[in-house]
């Protein structure tokens, strides 16, 4: 070949590279998570495969839980429809990378908000919906005598891989000079099998999980939970970062249940409240005349009318799943409103 | 019809287009460029997609503290090595239960394949149900029968079963004494390559004797002879350096001695059961494939049944079986992954709980792959040379 011809071989090459890459080149610039769902018309919402007061299904395949319940109250908010959700189950390993590749809108699954998740993952936590801290539970028939965390040096202990718990776990006991054998495996129900099985002397996770798990197992009264909290588990749910429409939305979502609980809007008197006049109440609800706190959020005025109708206020929701209303009986301790000595603060709606 | 095929014009030789060779190297050209863009638009979307979503990218996680344990850690390993090195004990532990399962499917595999053709009507059909039985049923099932269905209903540490030797099963594993060898014990290391490397001379010797005089010497005897006695003259003579560390029980479970545990075990086994069936299968094709000729040709040449099998069928037949059985390699290597289903930290578990740590998937799943394919083409690079070493070679 001459070199001209050399020459023209090459720019053609050159030339079909660059339409090849033009042609595939797919849009980066996405719409807005809000647009999105207001065109399917629904919300997909991670939640996690089955873990009781948190999201698990009932025996009507409906999901319960205060995670499941969140996503139902932003459904709510943009549809004014709570059953406008569906859910996917994920596994601890799974969540992240169904968020960030926009496989589901919400992550509401028990996820400890740490800065690394909120950094480097491409997520936004939104907020804190259960104040929760890592302990463990033992077969206080099998080993009796053991009445502390710091007795089980030597000890195989069940957990979920992939988890905060996983690390919690290998930091208290080598803080603590002690010894163990890690059993670990991927789902939630492989671990709970394997802990009813025998297969590890304790089980570790968060300590609500606990609650719920023991009520799983063949002979829930057996077991204890210990008393040690070996860390900080701020539970809540996160969105993809990068679209901040749509956070605000998730995390006013969880601020206005907040907010209703503290002003007295239950699900039961919600309509009658709308007739206050309380200026408060007034703007929470959006009958403040000219008022436009949900039109703002992309929403409609009366946004918190839709979630308090769908779900009620955050101590219902509480109450109801995993409160005294439920099997769990998990008292609201650190979970309780600011005004009651608890943690729980919503920003307020003005 | 024939009209028009007459009035089609013949394809002109002469014609830039029509030249075999220009159009071969233009749709050559057409698929590399076609392959190379589309390779780089995956990369480049990749990466854009990452610095979008802000997720964090590159390798340089590799070095950062691990921070989770991991149960079964052939190298030293802490909360405190790093993502690197956790990802080398996963890609260990799979090694571990393939090279195991290999060896041990290899064993089980030719065992039932020669039963399957065994004259005992019994031993052939108790082969064909094992066979029948294995083959059907996915290895995830298999996996989750041994780990579930056997290990899982031993009692409890506190009632383990004893064994003989010191050794205890429950169903937190198996626990076997462990050998603790004492000074002077490289004495018995020296003496068994002494011994190897003595059994082969004599090989060497006999085979060619046996070309120049036709006489035989009994090197397979004379060869266990040396290959046990050599080292067991040197474990008395230097004081009998060894002593038993046993399993004990204690608070949680039992310590010391050597450990195998539940998910190693059940993974291994049934890995190596389920393949030994495809193996099997193998095996009797293999040895099907041999014609009877060769085995009426050998015996009228005078030789007795064992040498036949030994020296006529078995070498021919090891033709047909090496190519497919390395395929069995390869898979029994990649079901490995399966363990994750019931804890075994093998590379998928433990590259799966680097990538959840560190949120990283795309490097993950690259690291994964990397080490599936060169596992794969290691096996199959060794497989090679021996199906070359057992090839027709013509004289």
């Amino acid at each position: 070949m001459t070199e001209k011809g050399l020459w023209v071989m090459k720019h053609i090459a050159i030339g079909i590279l660059g339409v090849a890459a033009l042609g595939f080149m797919a849009s980066a610039a996405s719409a807005g998570t809000l647009d999105t769902v207001k065109q399917k018309g629904f919300i997909q919402c991670g939640v996690s495969t089955g873990l009781a007061g948190f999201s698990a299904p009932d025996d009507k395949g409906e999901w319960k839980g205060i995670d499941a319940d969140f996503c139902r109250a932003v459904a709510a908010a943009v549809f004014g429809d709570g059953s406008k959700v569906k859910f996917t189950p994920l596994s601890a390993k799974e969540r992240f990378t169904a968020l960030q590749s926009g496989e589901i809108d919400i992550l509401s699954r028990n996820t400890t908000w740490t800065s690394n998740r909120d950094s480097a993952l491409g997520l936004d936590f939104v907020g804190i919906t259960y104040y929760d801290g890592q302990g463990f539970m033992i077969n206080a028939k099998k080993l009796p005598g053991v009445n502390s965390a710091l007795q089980l040096s030597g000890a195989a202990v069940c957990v979920q891989s992939g988890t905060t718990t996983e690390l919690n776990l290998a930091d208290y006991f080598k803080k603590n000079k002690m010894e163990y054998n890690p059993v670990v495996f991927e789902k939630l129900e492989e671990v709970n099998a394997a802990y009813d099985a025998g297969r590890c002397d304790a089980y570790t996770t968060d300590q609500s999980g606990l609650y719920g798990i023991r009520l799983t197992l063949s002979s829930p009264a057996d077991h204890v939970v210990l008393p040690e909290i070996i860390s900080k588990e701020p539970l809540g749910p996160a969105v993809r970062q990068g679209d901040d429409q749509w956070a605000h939305i998730a995390r006013w979502t969880y601020f206005a249940l907040l907010n209703a609980e503290e002003a007295g809007i239950t699900q039961a008197n919600v309509d009658e409240m709308k007739t206050s006049a309380d200026p408060n109440i007034q703007r929470i609800l959006g009958t403040e005349p000219d008022g436009k706190y949900g039109a703002d959020l992309g929403l409609s005025n009366d946004w918190v009318v839709n979630i308090i109708k769908a779900v009620g206020n955050y101590g219902e929701m509480f109450e109801r799943n995993v409160g005294s209303g439920s099997p769990l009986k998990i008292a609201r301790g650190i979970n309780a409103l600011w005004t009651k000595g608890g943690l729980q603060y919503g920003p307020p709606i003005r | 019809m024939a009209s028009q095929e007459i009035l089609r014009e013949e394809p002109s030789r002469g014609s830039f287009i029509n030249d075999p060779r220009i159009r071969s190297l233009f749709f050559q050209t057409l698929v590399v460029i076609l392959l190379f863009s589309s390779i780089w638009w995956i990369v480049h979307n990749v990466i854009e997609n990452l610095q979008r979503l802000h997720i964090a990218s590159g390798f340089g996680f590799l070095r950062s503290r691990a921070g989770f344990d991991i149960s079964d850690t052939p190298i030293a390993y802490t909360s405190d090595s790093t993502y690197f090195r956790a990802l080398v004990v996963g890609l260990l532990n799979t090694i571990i239960v393939a090279v195991a399962g290999i060896v041990l499917a290899t064993i089980v595999g030719f065992t039932i394949g020669i039963g399957r053709l065994s004259r005992n009507w019994l031993i052939r059909k108790i082969c064909t149900v094992y066979v029948e039985i294995f083959r059907n049923i996915p290895p995830l099932l298999v996996i989750f029968f041994w780990y579930s269905g056997v290990l899982a209903v031993l009692p409890p540490p506190r009632e383990s079963i004893h064994l003989p030797f010191g050794s205890f099963l429950n169903q937190r594993g198996f626990y076997l004494p462990r050998a603790v060898w004492g000074d002077g014990s490289w004495l018995i290391g020296v003496a068994l390559l002494l011994a190897i490397a003595m059994a082969w001379f004599v090989a060497h010797r006999a085979r060619q004797r046996q070309k120049a005089t036709g006489q035989q010497f009994p090197v397979f005897w004379t060869s266990v002879a040396l290959i046990v006695g050599l080292p067991v003259l040197a474990f008395l003579l230097g004081g009998m350096p060894l002593t038993f560390d046993f399993p004990k029980q204690s608070t949680f479970n039992l310590t010391g001695g050597f450990w195998i545990k539940p998910e190693f075990l059940s993974l291994l086994l049934a890995l190596s059961f389920y393949t030994a069936a495809f193996i099997a299968e193998i095996v009797r094709a293999g040895i099907r494939g041999v014609s009877k000729g060769q085995t009426e040709a050998a015996a009228a040449l005078g030789l007795r049944s064992g040498p036949i099998l030994r020296l006529v069928v078995i070498p021919q037949a090891m033709r047909i079986v090496i190519p497919p059985l390395t395929s069995q390699y390869l898979n029994l290597t990649k079901n490995s992954s399966l363990a994750i289903a019931i804890g075994y930290p093998d590379l998928t578990a433990t590259a799966g709980t680097v990538l959840n740590q560190t949120g990283q998937a795309v490097e993950g799943v690259f690291i994964m792959m990397i080490a599936y394919l060169v596992l794969s083409l290691v096996t199959s690079f060794v497989m090679n040379i021996v199906n070359a070493r057992m090839a027709l070679v013509e004289r």
